[in-house]
């Protein structure tokens, strides 16, 4: 059996596969089948508008020229759009989106992830994410103006110095006043995450770290 | 074996093997593997903020970084070994594939999907899955290529008599599982199962791909190369039956150690845990098989260069191995998790380890394909050193690099702390990455200068 085609195939190859795939992925699936999939639309929250209010308010001309008004009709479309663009420009290899319930995590982030947050479209295939180069996203909403965002994406090293994050220009029609339908889109997913929290800071009340070096 | 080393004497295997499509499949696998060094440099080259090609969508270091890895897991890793099981099996099972005919096509057809995933890649369709980052529409036809392979290979394998030899089991069960891996990976997550229950799944395709893929190809092509080239037989078949059963057994259980304090459920993050602690005992006897099998002829494995590449992989695969027991506990994924530590992990065994092995197969095989020596035994040896002593220097630099990060996320300073004293280490590791490129291109002038020499053997 061991040695056998019919053993090295149908036992090792599919049997084990299945045993896996049953007791690691089927074994969750069943856990968690109370907490149904949210689709976009329903992710749309007054946090999120808020932000893409504010957003047609900074950018006018942009804003109306590539999403019109803000609805929660457009404001759903621009979150599919900017959680598209965080796959495609692989954010979510330099970015994490779950905050550990060790080394201190909760401490600089915010509340510890759970499985309820990710139980949406958005989180198809989920944005746990691989390395922080940068830091976790996962509470980053309201954290940071949409002037910060729209700086930071067009020349990041402006805002946050000896950045080693790429400047993302093709987020724009030229100058960082003036953010694309993607830039406004990105905007509109980073200050979603972590908005349908209690939590949901406003960036007037936020407050940085200081740095060691400048403290007393 | 005896068949074997028949057929190399004689010369009888040219009906058994197409040495072009060999060839090509290699030449194919080095052009990928150029792709992909150049994907790394530009995010090298990007972390220590000296990227002379900012702002420009289509280089931009976040795409060109999904293109470095899928280039080297589909375009290289693949093809490299499509290429030496092209070799391999014929001669192993004394029949042909399926068909030369299809065989080419499939060597198309592949060429097509690696291309066509790097194209889907800069022009930002990207799957969000890591390893996997494949185009969505591309995933089909990937597959249908996957089977085809599995098809073209198990025909002389089923068809052979008597008993199996190791290398077939890893061979049969590689087929398997790489289709199934695959359609698993890059369909469930991304269209039927959300959220964290997704995110198990996408740890076990990110896991599997090594494991299930590259780790039993790798292991079966060792097992076949190893012994041609001792002249001696492996040292013991139990162990043999150990390893591949080992292997098959618990490397699918280790999927989720790849997110660990997530909210995928607890007791299943202890199973990854303890799973892959075994995988661990079980590579050991593997290793054990191994060294036992050279013992007795370690200056060989010295002076013959791909047997010195062989056992370089191996004694690194170790090293890995060792590093991961330790590294997947949860003690030590508090510190390293989402830190460089993992990225000198990867590049460990990704280049460390199989890429060495791979680069020993071509070292072996290019003088029998084109019918001549090598044009420089010198530049050999340059590129093995090179590439040894960069993805040592890499990886020691990097794991470094992931204790320093991770403590200073620890002790809350500001993230800019983090990035700052990562600096000297992304340095070194550019250093490290060039000098594994200029390796790489002391393999290429050789292998054109060998290709083009008029005057046969």
């Amino acid at each position: 059996m061991f040695e056998s085609k019919g053993g090295v195939l149908l036992i090792g190859g599919l049997g084990f596969f299945a045993l896996a795939l049953v007791s690691n992925a089927l074994v969750p699936v069943q856990m968690y089948r109370h907490l149904p999939e949210q689709r976009t639309e329903e992710l749309v929250n007054a946090n999120l508008m808020y932000q893409f209010e504010d957003l047609s308010r900074r950018f006018p001309e942009s804003f109306e020229k590539y999403y019109g008004k803000p609805t929660r009709e457009q404001a759903a479309e621009a979150l599919a759009l900017g959680r598209r663009v965080y796959v495609a420009e692989g954010c979510w290899h330099c970015h994490s989106q779950y905050v550990r319930p060790v080394s201190n995590e909760s401490r600089r982030w915010g509340a510890v992830s759970a499985t309820w947050e990710y139980q949406n479209e958005l989180q198809r295939p989920v944005m746990f994410g691989t390395r922080r180069v940068g830091p976790d996203l996962s509470r980053e909403g309201g954290r940071r103006s949409n002037d910060w965002h729209a700086a930071h994406f067009f020349d990041p090293g402006s805002v946050s110095e000896g950045s080693p994050m790429p400047s993302y220009r093709w987020f724009f029609d030229g100058s960082a006043q003036r953010p694309n339908r993607r830039g406004l889109a990105i905007m509109a997913y980073v200050q979603w995450l972590g908005s349908w929290l209690e939590s949901y800071p406003y960036y007037e009340a936020y407050q940085p770290l200081p740095r060691l070096e400048d403290a007393p | 074996m005896t068949h074997t080393a028949w057929a190399e004497a004689t010369g009888s295997d040219r009906d058994l093997v197409d040495r072009r499509l060999v060839a090509w499949y290699f030449v194919a696998a080095l052009v990928y593997l150029g792709v992909s060094l150049l994907g790394g440099l530009l995010m090298a080259l990007q972390l220590v903020r000296a990227n002379p090609l900012q702002g420009i969508e289509l280089l931009s270091p976040g795409r060109w970084r999904m293109i470095h890895t899928n280039a080297v897991a589909y375009g290289f890793l693949a093809n490299s070994f499509l290429g030496a099981l092209h070799w391999a099996i014929p001669r192993l099972t004394l029949r042909p594939v399926l068909s030369r005919w299809f065989s080419w096509f499939i060597f198309a057809a592949w060429q097509v999907v690696v291309l066509a995933t790097a194209g889907g890649i800069l022009l930002g369709h990207a799957q969000g899955l890591e390893w996997g980052e494949t185009p969505t529409w591309i995933d089909p036809l990937a597959l249908a290529g996957l089977l085809l392979v599995a098809v073209n290979f198990l025909a002389p394998i089923t068809a052979a008599r008597g008993p199996l030899y190791v290398s077939s089991w890893y061979f049969m069960a590689a087929f398997v599982w790489t289709l199934l891996t695959y359609a698993m990976g890059n369909f469930l997550p991304e269209y039927f199962v959300p959220g964290t229950s997704g995110g198990a799944i996408a740890g076990l395709f990110i896991h599997d791909l090594v494991g299930l893929f590259v780790t039993p190809l790798g292991w079966g092509l060792m097992y076949y190369f190893v012994p041609i080239l001792l002249k001696k037989p492996i040292w013991s078949h139990g162990l043999s039956l150990v390893g591949f059963w080992g292997l098959a057994f618990f490397y699918p259980l280790n999927g989720i150690h790849h997110f660990l304090y997530t909210p995928i459920p607890m007791f299943l993050q202890y199973g990854a845990v303890i799973a892959t602690v075994a995988v661990e005992l079980v590579v050991a006897t593997v290793l054990v098989n191994f060294f036992g099998t050279v013992w007795g002829a370690g200056r060989l494995a010295l002076a013959n260069l791909p047997l010195r590449w062989f056992y370089t992989g191996m004694v690194l695969y170790f090293i890995t191995c060792f590093q991961c027991a330790l590294q997947v506990t949860l003690t030590f994924q508090a510190v390293i998790h989402f830190t460089d530590w993992v990225v000198g992990h990867a590049h460990l065994v990704m280049f460390g380890v199989f890429s060495m092995w791979i680069f020993g197969i071509m070292t072996h095989l290019f003088p029998r394909l084109l019918d001549r020596p090598w044009y420089s035994n010198r530049l050999a040896e340059w590129h093995f050193w090179a590439s040894t002593v960069g993805i040592v220097v890499m990886f020691t630099d990097l794991g470094l690099a992931g204790m320093f990060q991770g403590y200073y996320w620890a002790a809350l300073l500001p993230w800019e702390a983090s990035v700052d004293g990562s600096y000297p280490f992304w340095i070194v590791r550019l250093l490290a990455g060039l000098l594994i490129i200029f390796g790489q291109l002391c393999f290429v002038v050789n292998l054109v200068a060998t290709w083009r020499k008029r005057e046969h053997v």
